[in-house]
């Protein structure tokens, strides 16, 4: 990478370039925000399939615990 | 996460990336502006991006007021949500270009910067439009209706802009006296397709998101009986199930 850099022309660092720069990064900012976002839903919906797989395992829990209530009766 | 969708995030990091190192270290600085322009290869795939977004969003309400498949009506917000949230970077690298080109952070003569505002705050009173109405059914007609009408409206005020030859804002298509050289297409080219990809990309992870979303709504319901807390895909596109 160093050696890419050194090959290649420098950034004008004057004011154009910290322009530029800052036209970059806000898009890069705003990526992120998006993603960050985008991470927060994927973790609701993770929390949201935990919570249905309890609750699929308590209802299986009981209807097989009155299964075998019937079948001791 | 599907293997295309995962196939098009990687393919859009690829493209931005090759994209960008092209802008920095490929493509000459433009003569008139020198280094200033290289937020075109940004700010302009972004724009075209965003405003083409705003079309297929009415192409999308067309089918559901057509079909009435709440799917259409789901990816029509979709393709406004995110070419909103494009706009916002538009608006914000257009404001950093004419700061640095004009001296000036907006310019209030100028067609192009303030007829894209328009459409932007067009768009911006969708979601209010559309959460002030409580039958869902209504809700996704009407908001059909808004995207359709907006849709079309997007290429009337881009013809407009055109028509009025503005000799502020840089025409760097324009062929007349110049336009951009071969590396400069190339490197455009390259920008525009990282966009279109990653705006594709976004469209296509929030529908998963939400499709998701509608099925552990369903699940809940076939589970314990009650009516879910109610996600946005619940609001949106309750019956979004494909």
């Amino acid at each position: 990478m160093i050696a890419l850099l050194a090959e290649t022309p420098a950034l004008p660092l004057d004011e154009a370039g910290e322009y530029v720069a800052a036209a970059y990064i806000v898009f890069v900012v705003l990526l992120v925000i998006y993603v960050g976002l985008m991470a927060a839903k994927l973790a609701r919906i993770s929390r949201d399939l935990e919570e249905l797989a309890t609750l699929a395992e308590s209802k299986q829990q009981a209807a097989s615990n009155e299964q075998r209530e019937k079948v001791a009766s | 996460m599907n293997l295309s969708l995962r196939v098009l995030a990687v393919a859009t990091a690829v493209l931005i990336g090759v994209g960008f190192a092209l802008v920095f270290f490929y493509v000459p600085n433009e003569a008139d502006q020198g280094f200033i322009q290289k937020i075109f290869y940004l700010h302009v795939p972004l724009a075209v991006i965003a405003l083409g977004g705003f079309v297929l969003a009415g192409i999308h309400a067309i089918r559901h007021l057509r079909t009435g498949d709440p799917v259409h009506d789901a990816r029509a917000y979709v393709s406004i949500h995110t070419s909103v949230i494009f706009g916002v970077a538009v608006l914000i690298t257009g404001a950093i270009w004419a700061k640095a080109s004009w001296g000036r952070w907006w310019v209030w003569d100028e067609p192009t910067l303030v007829s894209f505002l328009i459409v932007f705050l067009l768009y911006a009173t969708y979601y209010p439009l559309r959460y002030a109405i409580p039958d869902r059914e209504r809700q996704g007609r009407y908001a059909s209706v808004f995207a359709i009408t907006a849709g079309a409206f997007v290429p009337l005020n881009f013809m407009a802009v055109r028509a009025a030859e503005s000799l502020v804002h840089p025409r760097t298509f324009a062929t007349a006296d110049g336009g951009l050289t071969g590396k400069m297409w190339l490197t455009f080219l390259v920008c525009f397709a990282g966009m279109a990809a990653l705006w594709w990309t976004l469209v296509r992870f929030e529908l998963t998101a939400k499709r998701t979303s509608g099925q552990i709504s369903r699940l809940r319901r076939a589970l314990d009986g009650t009516a879910p807390a109610g996600g946005v895909a619940a609001r949106i596109a309750p019956g979004a199930t494909r």
